[in-house]
């Protein structure tokens, strides 16, 4: 498959896991079998992980805090940040990793059922962990737009019906 | 009130009405309507064209600007068109208009006197034969066919020509059909103007809109700058239908004459808004590629979806129009389309409004979302089968 195509059916499914594999073929002018290969390897190659949905969760009844990390660590020999990351992202709590440049090293996005719980992950986990040397943690007070969409759009069909 | 209408100019009140009303206020007053007969695109202007207005509002820029249009938007259109092989001087060959409607008016206005034919390829935008009407000339259709992907040929043109031709209107890629017309195509049509001495009013607003190859503007053919006036603007290719700005682009003398026309009557186009037509032409390139990809995917998804529940439709190669050919239903265009409104809450655009020829085919705008195109199909596909 070219690597143009893969990268059509991700973004296509990045945009709308829903749309069936008939509709895509239909889209990128690609035979069916094509685009369900493309998938399917996709898949195996964990090129797409997962299929999942963007939600608010400001708009359901819950009490789940996000908090988002700075972590400032000592980077080791020959496995650099790696094996750190690693040890950080075995955690349940944490839900995504990742390196940066820029004043700290990793950030961090840790969910917990309270402030209690994330902060003693915080202090008791994180914070203990070998060459760890530093964090500073933010809680998340509202989404206002994720992964390119914006929660509180108001932005609805404004065209006429008919126009020429 | 009879003898009140008498008295106005017979021109006017001889002007049909747009065959488009009926259906806009039967579709208002629905509920649970999917209307495919938008004829505008369904992103809304980007979020820093809008910024740059409202930028533009905060510095004070409410005046009137020159006649002809912002200097550096004029420079920013002339650089632009160099992208279609197009080389315009921008003090004295273009000039902003309000839309591509303005540009349509005062540029029949210059080129014609009273009984000079305009030559309309059909089925083709509404606009044109009521202009040529307004000014006093007579339009003539020159039929497009679904044989030939509703491309203008040169047999069809030379049939229509007169002793009393004057201007040809080019629409391509065209609304309805989606039709475009090739190099080649266009070199045919090309001849064929020069050896008649026929001006062109070639309206490009859909050029960006070309989704198999590049699109060729007539004017940047042999011998044919010094006779044709080109047509575009921001509303389909940055998502700007709001902003009314268009612009033209012809040679200075026949710039100049136009500007008498637009000056008298217009004065200029909204200052705040040609600031936003500036911001999209200098850094809108990116966003309006990844439009033109959304709707080239949304074409595909509904002319394969049309031909498989059973309405042949030829491969549109521009704009976000597909025109399917629904004779097989045994109905009329205005037929098919009122009882597929009240039947099944689809609206579409019966052919027949744009043109003689357009009867026997419908208008569908796929610049709607994939979800909608889906389950407009869907419908379309439970009203044909109720037909049999």
């Amino acid at each position: 498959m070219s690597d143009k195509l893969r990268l059509e059916v991700a973004k296509l499914l990045h945009d709308n896991a829903k749309l069936s594999l008939e509709s895509i073929a239909k889209m990128l002018g690609e035979p069916l079998e094509t685009i369900a290969q493309t998938v399917t390897e996709l898949e195996e190659e964990k090129v797409i992980l997962r299929y999942s949905a963007v939600v608010n969760w400001d708009k359901l009844e819950t009490n789940q805090v996000t908090a988002v990390i700075d972590v400032r660590v000592l980077p080791q020999r020959e496995v650099g940040f790696d094996a750190i990351a690693k040890k950080i992202y075995r955690f349940d709590e944490v839900k995504s990793v990742s390196l940066m440049s820029g004043g700290f090293d990793l950030q961090v996005i840790v969910e917990g059922r309270d402030i209690r719980e994330v902060s003693r992950f915080v202090s008791e986990k994180l914070a203990t962990i070998e060459n760890v040397t530093g964090t500073t943690t933010h809680f998340l007070l509202k989404t206002y737009k994720s992964d390119g969409v914006i929660f509180d759009d108001t932005d609805g069909e404004r065209r006429l019906m008919i126009t020429p | 009130m009879s003898s009140l209408y008498d008295r106005l100019s017979p021109v006017v009140v001889n002007l049909p009405p747009s065959g488009i009303r009926r259906f806009f206020d039967l579709a208002n007053q629905m509920q649970d309507v999917i209307s495919l007969g938008v004829g505008e695109p369904d992103f809304v202007t980007p979020w820093h064209i809008r910024e740059a207005c409202m930028y533009s509002l905060e510095q004070g820029y409410t005046t009137y600007t020159s006649n002809r249009g912002l200097p550096e938007l004029c420079a920013e259109i002339a650089n632009y068109l160099t992208k279609f092989n197009l080389a315009y001087d921008p003090a004295s060959e273009i000039m902003v208009t309000v839309g591509g409607s303005e540009a349509i008016d005062i540029a029949l206005r210059m080129l014609v006197c009273a009984g000079d034919e305009v030559l309309i390829p059909a089925p083709t935008y509404v606009s044109y034969r009521p202009c040529a009407l307004l000014a006093g000339a007579v339009p003539i259709d020159v039929p497009t066919h679904a044989e030939d992907q509703f491309r203008l040929t040169a047999d069809a043109l030379e049939g229509a020509i007169t002793p009393n031709s004057k201007v040809l209107v080019l629409c391509f890629p065209n609304n309805p059909t989606g039709a475009t017309m090739s190099k080649e195509d266009l070199e045919r049509i090309a001849n064929v103007a020069i050896k008649h001495d026929l001006f062109v009013v070639s309206d490009e607003i859909y050029a960006e809109l070309t989704y198999d190859g590049k699109h060729t503007s007539i004017a940047s053919l042999e011998g044919m700058k010094e006779r044709t006036v080109v047509i575009s603007g921001m509303s389909k290719a940055f998502a700007m239908t709001g902003w009314r700005i268009g612009y033209v682009a012809a040679p200075a003398p026949l710039l100049s004459a136009m500007l008498k026309i637009h000056q008298y009557t217009i004065m200029c186009a909204s200052n705040m808004a040609q600031r936003a037509a500036l911001e999209a032409l200098r850094n809108g390139e990116s966003e309006m590629e990844r439009m033109v990809e959304s709707y080239d995917r949304r074409r595909r998804l509904i002319v394969q979806g049309f031909n498989e529940i059973g309405l042949t439709c030829h491969e549109p190669k521009g704009a976000f129009y597909a025109f399917p050919d629904i004779r097989s239903s045994g109905l009329s265009s205005e037929a098919f389309a009122e009882r597929l409104l009240r039947e099944q809450g689809v609206a579409v655009v019966p052919g027949n409004v744009f043109g003689e020829t357009g009867e026997g085919f419908v208008r569908c705008s796929y610049a709607t979302s994939v979800e909608l195109i889906e389950q407009a199909l869907e419908r379309i596909r439970t009203f044909l089968e109720s037909l049999r």
